[in-house]
This record gives C-alpha cells, structure tokens and sequence, in this order.
C-alpha cells in the first residue's frame, strides 16, 4: 500500500456526480452546424488551410499549427465549409474570435488515416503526430501535450496520470474510465514512453470505485506497463495537478516552479486516451467527453464533436424550460457562457444547465472580517483575505508579493466565506490587470528601443553627410593646390618666391599691354572721343597709384 | 590647545580625501533621476506635453521645469506614478486634456500618393513605404502619437480606435448590484 500525502486546507462539497452516471457515454446527434473555434488550445491561434465552400472529410486538417507554441484543429465531421469568420466562442468575454463554419453533410465520412506502432516510432516523429493531430490537455488547462511529452531540461522519473475529478457535478473522466480502461493505459504508457519515466501513478478519488475497478483490470491486463493505480482520498482541489502530485509522491512543487524540475510529469487520462486514439488508430481529436448535467430531465455524458452548438446538445439531455444560464465546466471553477449557441472546445469537459432554483443567487457580499477561513482552506497556502485586500484597492504590487499567481482559483476560499465575497473574481480582475500591465511595460520599451534607434540613425545619417561634404571639399582643395604649384620643392627661399610673383607679374603687364579691345573697329567719333578720355583717367590712376607700394607694407 | 587643532585638521583632511576620491570613483554619469521618470513614462513619444519625445519631457521633470499632469497617454495612473517617484501631489489633468482611449495610425491606401512626410514624422519607425511607393502603417509597432497625421498633404492618414479581442481581455472588477427590497 502507497503512503498518502496530504495537501493543505481542501473542502467537500457536495459532489452531484451520481445524476450523470447512470447512462453510459452516449454519441451526441450530429447537429445541424459545427461552430470550430481556431483557437483551442494554450498558444497561437490555428491557421485555416480550407476555402469557404470546400468539401472537407471527418478528419482533414482545417486549421494548421502556428508557430511551435499551437496545436491543428481538423474537421470534426464530413462536409462543406459555411464560413470563415468572427464569431461568439466559448469565453466568458462574450467576445468573437476566428472560427469554422461547417455544415455537416450527415455521411460521416472519414479521411484515409492509419495508426503506427509506437513501439517502432522515433520519439520525434511521436510528438510530431501528437502535434498533427491537435491533442492537447484535456483536464482544462488544453497545453499542447507534444511539448509536455518532451524532457529535454530535466530527467522525469514518475508520470502522474490525472482521473482524479474533484470539481462536483463533472463524470466525464469518470465515465471514460469506466468505459475506455485500456485505451487510456496504452496512450499512458506512449507517454511515459516519450518521457523516460520510470512509473507512472494514476491518481483517481475514491468516490469512483467504479473506475478505480476498470482502470486496475486494464493495468494488470498490460503486463509490461509500470503502473499503478491509487485511490485517493475525495477532496476538493485534489484533481489540481500541484495537489495531485503531492497527494501521490510527497513531492512539493513550490512557487514559480514546474513539476517537470521536480522528475514529475502530469497528464489528464483523457489526454492519455487520445493520445492513443492519435497515434495507434490515426484518429485525431475530433470530440470529447462532455458531462450535460443541471437542470436537464437526463444528466449525462455525451461523445460530442468539437464545434457542436451548446443548445443542440442540451436539447438531447432535455434542458428544461426554466434554465436561465449556462455553465462551462463545474461549479467552483466553471465560467458562464455568453450564450447557448457558442461550440463546444477542447477544453469543454462539462456544460451545466443553471436555473435559479439549482443555483440561486448568492446573497449580498458582506465585508470582509478577516476570520480566515479562506486562509485555512487554501490548497496553494496562500493569504486569500490578504489577497482580496489588495486586489480590491489595486495594490498589485504587493498582490504579487503574495503569490497571486500562484493561486489556481480552485474557488475553494470563496466557497468558505462566510461573508460570500467572490474572492476569486477579485483574483482573476487582479490576474488580468497584471497582464495588461505587463503588455503595456513591454510596448513601451519597443517603443522607447526604437525610438533612441531612429535618434541615433538620424544622429549618424548627419554625421555621414558632414563628413562626405568634408572629403569633397578636402579633395577640390587638394586639386586645385596641385593645379597650382607644378613641380615644386615643399619649402622655397622668400627671394626666390618674390622673384618668381615679380616676373608673374611682369608676364601679366607684358600681357596686359599687347592685348587690343576685340571690337573697336566700326566706332563713332564721339566713342572714340570718350574712350581716349576714359585712357587717359586710367594712366593718371595708375600713376597716382604706382608709388604707393611701399606705403602698403 | 595646538594638539586638539591638528587632530582636527588632520581628521578634517582625511575625511575630505575619502569624500574626493569616492566622488570620482562613483561617479554617476548623467541623471539617474531622468531614466527612472522616463520609465514610468509611456514612450508613445507624441509631444503632447510640449516636448520633443518621452525623454526630454523626463528631463524636464527632473530640472523642475514642468509638471507631472502633461502625459495624456500616461493617464491618471501615470501621474500617481511620478507623484509616487517624486514625492510630490497628484495633480489632475488640465480642461479637456484628459487621456484618450488607445489608438492605432491607419492610412488609407487608395489615396497615398508616397510622399514620405509621414515616414520622416513617426517617432519609432512603425510606417514603410518609399518615395512615390504606397506607405502602410505596422500596426503592432504604432504608439498611436497622431505625429503622423499633420504632415499628410492628402489627409490619408486616420486613427482607429484599439478594439478590446479575446487576447487583450480583462476581467472586470467585481460590482454587485444593489437590490431594493420590495
């Protein structure tokens, strides 16, 4: 028998698992439209690769991955493309982003696909299947799984495989377990492949004996496989993958670190299931698991193509009439939908129907008394009521200071409050400001950077010119110096050079007194006149002037 | 009586060697002052506050020439900022020179004539084009300064307002509403 571990603080709610359990996995109907968000994953959004119009088979790639932080999103059923636009996605924002409009054509047919045998496969060429095949985490948190089946910094020794669903109302890993046991040990062992590691430990609660039953029978069916499977404890947040790490193998994985520095990896086991879908069978991710609970006539879970509107799949869990909103995920960490007719994502693990009467408002928020209980039940051992304080009057510095990021807004704090604060609305506000912040900083430096680039570049463009004007003007000078002094010794005795200036000069009177006015020949006697008076002015000048010379020295 | 002088004197000497030489060697070159207030500054370097650039204004502050409340795209929080850094009083922005939201330069194509006077105004090099060559703005690198709409002979040049999307969301702060009991 394993020793447990525990994680701090933790709550029990009641679980409300038992309404969706009791049909097996049912194949949703195909709807009328696929809604295909692009952008699924953590990550650069898909780019689309298909023309409106198009026809495009179950399986073909719509969307290929950007850059190497993405992952591929393919058509999750046969038919034509509708459109290529901005819609409402799955996003408490409410907000558009780029999605596939697909009009299923009811044939379902498939693109050729085949599997390949892992054990024969290069390990790169594993990931890079993963990776065309668009499978990323499927607990919630949808990270690309070839780059967290990749330890090239640290040497991983233990695979944590997640089954543990903790968040109430949510089966959808439960119902896989129970279902499809030995296709998740296989995509398991794949993956501890890919990791080196030595063993891997499947965590499920013990409120699922059900699972922990199918999962065992499909480890010991797998002879070679180093697994085991451990039943722990139900408490809420052991499903979070720090908590189900230290609950398995003692190991704290403290702040601002990854569990990969510690030797552990973590992978949800549907994660693990389709990896083996993708690489054994070709198949990539085209649907998932989805719980359909809440104020439906049959709660259960559904086989649901991604893309599939949410009030379609509703009408087949028989929504009733008084459902008032729409909940993606559970009721701790859930988000509310903007509307019913968004498609459902990778990372939709559970859709709850929410009327008044299920889920009644909460009452007012009072103040906050500082009785700590948040503190007492928080599985990140963090300040809550600190962390509200500060994020209430947007001290975000010091939030920081605190560990805000290290809180999983598992919503276990707010869940305790006697005072009914939201405390984790207040977190995530602070989360996102700190963010914005952040971009913010960044562009200015940009800014600044290219900015002082463009002064400097101005600066240095000026400066060339100067100095190509100076070397002009250098060499016209140097030039004319040489057309100027033919053939001379640097340094001349001052005699020599007064005797060569008088014999220029002499040249130039000589020059002066043998030239003739060119056009004197047709002139009038008043001209003639006049230009004998303006001769005879110049030679008295010249007489006048001739004595001065000395007098200028 | 002559003893106690010259102990003095030489402690006096001692000290002020120590005081010279670690004012050399220590030496800080430029105002340290002048980069610290520049960083809180917002870098769009548009001028508006009567200053060539983000750095000149920083300048400006730093010798007491001008006030904190000259940095629209700063915003409020920008003047708690520099009041924080300079342990002055937040002061308000004056009439109608409040922050705007965030803008994007955008020219239209159609009607650029690539005269390049745009591409000579813009402060970070976020616009390509050459001489008789279409211009267009980079977007991603645009401080949205309007430098560039005054030089524009053919007023191609408009600015976009920055529409929120799903990566630049934020979560609102959490407001109650107030409910009156019936």
């Amino acid at each position: 028998m394993r020793t447990l571990h525990k994680f701090h603080g933790g709550v029990h709610p009641p679980t409300h698992k038992l309404e969706s359990t009791r049909s097996p996995i049912t194949l949703a109907a195909m709807p009328s439209r696929l809604v295909i968000p692009l952008h699924q994953h953590v990550g650069n959004r898909a780019k689309p690769v298909v023309e409106v119009g198009a026809q495009v088979l179950k399986g073909q790639l719509i969307g290929r991955a950007e850059g190497r932080l993405s992952s591929a999103v393919h058509a999750p059923t046969s038919g034509t493309v509708l459109a290529i636009d901005m819609q409402q996605v799955a996003h408490p924002s409410g907000l558009p982003d780029l999605c596939i409009t697909l009009k299923p054509d009811g044939k379902d047919q498939w693109i050729d696909h085949s599997g390949v045998d892992y054990t024969q496969t290069s390990h790169s060429d594993l990931r890079h299947l993963l990776r065309q095949a668009g499978v990323v985490g499927l607990g919630g948190a949808v990270f690309p799984s070839d780059l967290k089946a990749y330890a090239h910094k640290h040497k991983i020794h233990t695979l944590v495989l997640n089954g543990a669903e903790c968040e109430p109302y949510i089966t959808c890993d439960d119902m896989l377990m129970r279902e499809r046991a030995s296709d998740i040990v296989h995509g398991a062992e794949i993956l501890r492949e890919l990791l080196h590691a030595e063993e891997v430990l499947i965590g499920i609660e013990d409120n699922k004996p059900e699972a922990i039953a199918a999962m065992r029978q499909a480890v010991s069916g797998c002879a070679k496989c180093r697994m085991e499977v451990v039943s722990i404890p139900t408490l809420y947040p052991s499903g979070g993958a720090k908590q189900l790490i230290r609950i398995l193998t003692g190991i704290e994985v403290a702040a601002g670190i990854r569990s990969t520095e510690k030797g552990v990896q973590c992978f949800n086991v549907a994660t693990a299931y389709s990896t083996w879908r993708a690489i054994a069978h070709g198949e990539p991710l085209l649907s998932r698991i989805v719980t359909v609970t809440g104020n439906v006539a049959n709660a259960q879970n559904f086989e649901v193509l991604l893309g599939t509107p949410v009030d379609e799949l509703l009408a087949q869990a028989g929504c009733k009439a008084d459902t008032d909103r729409y909940i993606m995920g559970g009721p701790m960490m859930g988000v509310q939908l903007p509307s019913n007719r968004v498609g459902i994502t990778k990372a939709t693990n559970c859709i709850i129907a929410a009327s008044p009467a299920l889920f009644p408002p909460p009452p007012p928020a009072m103040p906050c008394i500082r009785c700590t209980r948040c503190a007492q039940v928080c599985p990140a051992e963090l300040q809550p009521q600190d962390l509200f304080w500060f994020a209430k009057s947007d001290n975000f510095g010091k939030a920081q200071e605190f560990h805000l990021f290290d809180c999983i807004e598992c919503g276990a704090c707010a869940y305790v409050c006697p005072s009914h604060i939201p405390l984790v609305n207040y977190y995530r506000y602070a989360k996102s400001e700190i963010w914005a912040r952040e971009r913010e900083t960044e562009a200015s430096e940009v800014a600044r950077e290219r900015h002082e680039y463009r002064l400097l570049r101005i600066e240095r463009e000026k400066q060339e010119k100067a100095e190509k004007l100076a070397q002009k003007e250098r060499a016209t000078l140097a030039a004319k110096q040489a057309s100027a002094q033919p053939s001379t010794s640097a340094v001349e005795p001052d005699d020599a050079a007064q005797q060569r200036i008088e014999a220029a000069l002499a040249r130039a009177r000589e020059q002066a007194a043998a030239s003739h006015p060119q056009n004197t020949d047709h002139l009038t006697p008043a001209q003639q006149a006049e230009i004998a008076a303006i001769d005879a002015r110049r030679a008295q000048a010249h007489a006048a002037a001739a004595p001065q010379p000395n007098e200028d020295k | 009586m002559i003893s106690a002088l010259l102990v003095m004197i030489g402690i006096a000497l001692a000290l002020g060697i120590v005081l010279g030489y670690s004012a050399l060697r220590f030496k800080v070159e430029g105002n340290p002052l002048i980069d610290k207030i520049n960083a809180v500054l917002p870098q769009t370097q548009c001028g508006q506050c009567g200053y060539p650039g983000c750095k000149p204004y920083a300048t400006a502050i730093a010798a007491g020439e001008a006030e904190i409340n000259l940095c629209p795209p700063g915003g409020e929080d920008g003047i708690h900022k520099l009041a924080d850094l300079l342990g002055k009083d937040f002061i308000p922005f004056g009439e109608g020179a409040g922050p705007k939201g965030k803008m994007v330069a955008f020219i239209d194509e159609n009607t650029c004539i690539g005269c390049t006077l745009c591409i000579q105004a813009c402060p970070v090099d976020a616009i390509v084009g050459a001489a008789k060559q279409m211009h267009t703005i980079i977007k991603s690198e645009c401080t949205g300064c309007e430098l560039c709409i005054a030089p524009c002979p053919v007023d191609c040049i408009s600015m976009l307002p920055i529409n929120e999307d799903i990566s630049t969301w934020k979560w609102r702060y959490p407001v109650f509403p107030i409910q009156v009991r019936a």
